[in-house]
């Protein structure tokens, strides 16, 4: 670290892109990874890793449609077991790749260039496993599409006031967005891998995917417009995707979950869990392919930054959800919490209040959030608890509601475990073909950065 | 180039400021019909070559009006008149338990309409384009800077282009093949 002046942010004083750059270096270094590096052993025996667990999940779901949902550990009352807690927790970690694309570039925010598009790939494979979900949880998965509205020959129409079907559009809108956004951002860079691939079939194949983009004036007007706009519209939609997923609890009257700070708490969960995963996948990919110059330690510390005042947002959701458990002088949410303290469940919370809330202080240290290893084990820390929060809020709720006479235990078996750490697997095998088919930094962003370190004089 | 129709000319430059330049300079000499290629977008240069404006935002304002009005009217007609369902006693047309949906469909149209659209008004997927013909225009999504004078624009010489071209400080000027 270069010292600096007393009284100066040293934030705003360490750039986001290395100096020494120019247009054609930050091209060929990005688009040599894609095209001239090569499939490497560490990155085989990576994607073998998450092949084998993608392995393990389509085993599972094989079994799963053979035998129906009795190999879970859900019962009655816990219907909703590992599968919510995993679509929750997959979709909120989604959250931050749409926030970094599309809020930071509203706000004007110069790093966002350098994060942006894996955080987007983030986003998408995120969505992906968080959506299986939904699906394997029915009885009768081949009749997912009862939910979509369809000209059905009986006349039937969905039930629109019903909070699941409002979670299908939620999340189908939000796939289909972030599909969107993460393929716009693309165009310019598949024209770069076009023009610079060497091999009939990658120009073919890049040329195919670019849509023959040749960066005319009037083109890039439109190109910017059209991404100022989808930002304008992502933004909004990520809020009210978590936002929608929370109503799914809220609307039930089941003590917990009946509250109106789910909405805020569960958007800013999904941000902190998401950022911790931006890092956790960040930390790794500089490291091995050399992109310090474009993740700079900036960066790193920006989001650690978020990550820590964001899980300050949870932390005051905890607080409030106590608080008003006693204050609202109702016994059955007042049992929930003491339930959820002191009750079967006691370890998980304690353990979720420690990953979340205690552990992650360790980021006020400077030195934590500049030294890679910790941050990255603090991240893991992060998305463990966010996991164990989501199955806090679903298990203690349902195991014991107003009936003593209905309560029941949950236990996950080997299936739900297979199939949780089969939908990591699945999400590293998307993110493995990501990294070595397409460019993990967004290339004409970090041109554009160039120019515009370059006209500013150097601080 | 023997026989093949000439689509215009094509100016190379390195720096982003010499093609922002170069293409006010054609605007002012009055050239109408040409482009400018570069590896990112460069503000200024789309109005400079006389494109100020783009119907985009428009467009996406009415994609987004639809899938507002259209979402609603869609859960309204299957609860209120298609199939009425009596939910907790609730009136049927709950309007508020429409508003989620009515948002997200609002939000999905007005992007799958920013985004066809762009895609259709810059005239993508195209194919072909001669522009490709030049074995340098390669470089225009690395770090080069591009100008196209085309032969169609009233004023387009040959050889008196080629010259304003290169009294621009061009570090190449080449013809392009139709």
């Amino acid at each position: 670290m270069e010292p600096v002046e007393p009284g100066k942010n040293a934030a705003v004083a360490e750039p986001v892109l290395a100096p020494g750059h120019s247009f054609g270096s930050v091209t060929d270094q990005i688009s040599a990874i894609v095209l001239t590096r090569g499939t490497g052993k560490k990155w085989m025996g990576g994607f073998a890793v998450a092949i084998a667990l993608l392995l393990m999940l389509n085993f599972a779901i094989t079994v799963l449609f053979a035998k129906g949902v009795g190999i879970w550990g859900i019962n009655i009352p816990v219907g909703w077991g590992f599968a919510i807690v995993n679509f929750v927790w997959w979709i909120g970690i989604g959250h931050a790749g749409t926030l970094i694309s599309a809020f930071l570039l509203l706000m004007r925010q110069q790093w966002r260039s350098s994060v942006n598009r894996f955080a987007e790939a983030m986003t998408i494979f995120a969505v992906a496993c968080a959506g299986m979900f939904p699906l394997l949880h029915m009885g009768r998965p081949w009749l997912f599409y009862w939910l979509f509205p369809y000209p059905d020959t009986m006349t039937l129409w969905p039930q629109f006031r019903s909070p699941l079907v409002w979670d299908v559009f939620a999340v189908s809108t939000y796939a289909t967005v972030s599909i969107l956004f993460w393929f716009v951002g693309l165009i310019p860079d598949l024209a770069t891998l076009r023009d610079r691939a060497t091999t009939k079939i990658k120009q073919v194949v890049y040329g195919i995917l670019s849509m023959g983009w040749r960066g005319s004036a009037k083109h890039w007007k439109r190109y910017e417009t059209a991404s100022l706009l989808l930002a304008g519209l992502a933004t909004p939609l990520v809020v009210s995707v978590h936002t929608v997923v929370s109503f799914d609890f809220t609307i039930a009257i089941e003590p917990g979950w009946h509250s109106t700070i789910f909405p805020p708490y569960f958007v800013a969960g999904a941000i902190y869990s998401g950022f911790a995963m931006v890092l956790c996948l960040a930390i790794p990919l500089r490291k091995y392919y050399g992109l310090e110059d474009f993740v700079t330690l900036r960066h790193m510390d920006t989001m650690a930054k978020i990550m820590l005042a964001t899980g300050w947002i949870v932390a005051y959701s905890y607080i409030m959800e106590t608080f008003m458990a006693f204050y609202s002088g109702n016994p059955f949410d007042r049992y929930m919490i003491m339930n959820r303290m002191f009750g079967p469940y006691a370890t998980v919370y304690w353990i979720l209040i420690a990953a979340n809330l205690v552990i992650p202080q360790l980021l006020w240290i400077k030195k934590m959030r500049r030294n890679m290893l910790t941050l990255f084990l603090l991240s893991l820390c992060v998305q463990t608890g966010m996991w164990l929060e989501r199955f806090v809020i679903i298990i203690t709720s349902l195991s014991r509601d107003f009936v003593p006479s209905s309560w029941g235990m949950y236990y996950p078996t080997r299936w739900d475990w297979m199939t949780f750490l089969g939908s990591i697997g699945l999400f590293f095998t998307l993110f493995y073909l990501f990294i070595r088919f397409l460019p993990m930094i967004s290339i004409h962003e970090m041109r554009e950065l160039v120019h515009k370190t370059e006209e500013e004089p150097a601080a | 180039m023997a026989g093949r129709r000439l689509y215009g000319l094509m100016a190379e430059f390195d720096t982003p400021e010499a093609l922002l330049y170069a293409a006010r300079a054609a605007r002012e000499e009055g050239y109408r019909k040409f482009d400018a290629y570069s590896p990112f977008g460069i503000e200024g240069l789309a109005e400079a070559v006389g494109f100020p404006k783009t119907r985009l935002p428009v467009l996406v304002f009415f994609g987004g009006l639809f899938g507002c009005c259209g979402g609603f009217f869609m859960q309204w007609w299957a609860n209120v008149i298609g199939y009425p369902l009596n939910i907790g006693g609730k009136p049927y047309d709950s309007w508020p338990a429409f508003i989620p949906i009515t948002f997200e469909l609002t939000i999905l149209c007005a992007a799958l309409t920013t985004v066809i659209g762009m895609i259709a008004l810059n005239g993508l997927p195209a194919p072909y384009h001669p522009a490709f013909n030049v074995p340098r225009f390669a470089l225009a999504s690395r770090d080069h800077f591009f100008l196209l004078i085309e032969a169609e624009d009233p004023k387009f010489d040959p050889k008196e282009t080629q010259e304003f071209l290169e009294a621009l400080h061009a570090q190449e000027v080449s013809e392009v093949e139709a």
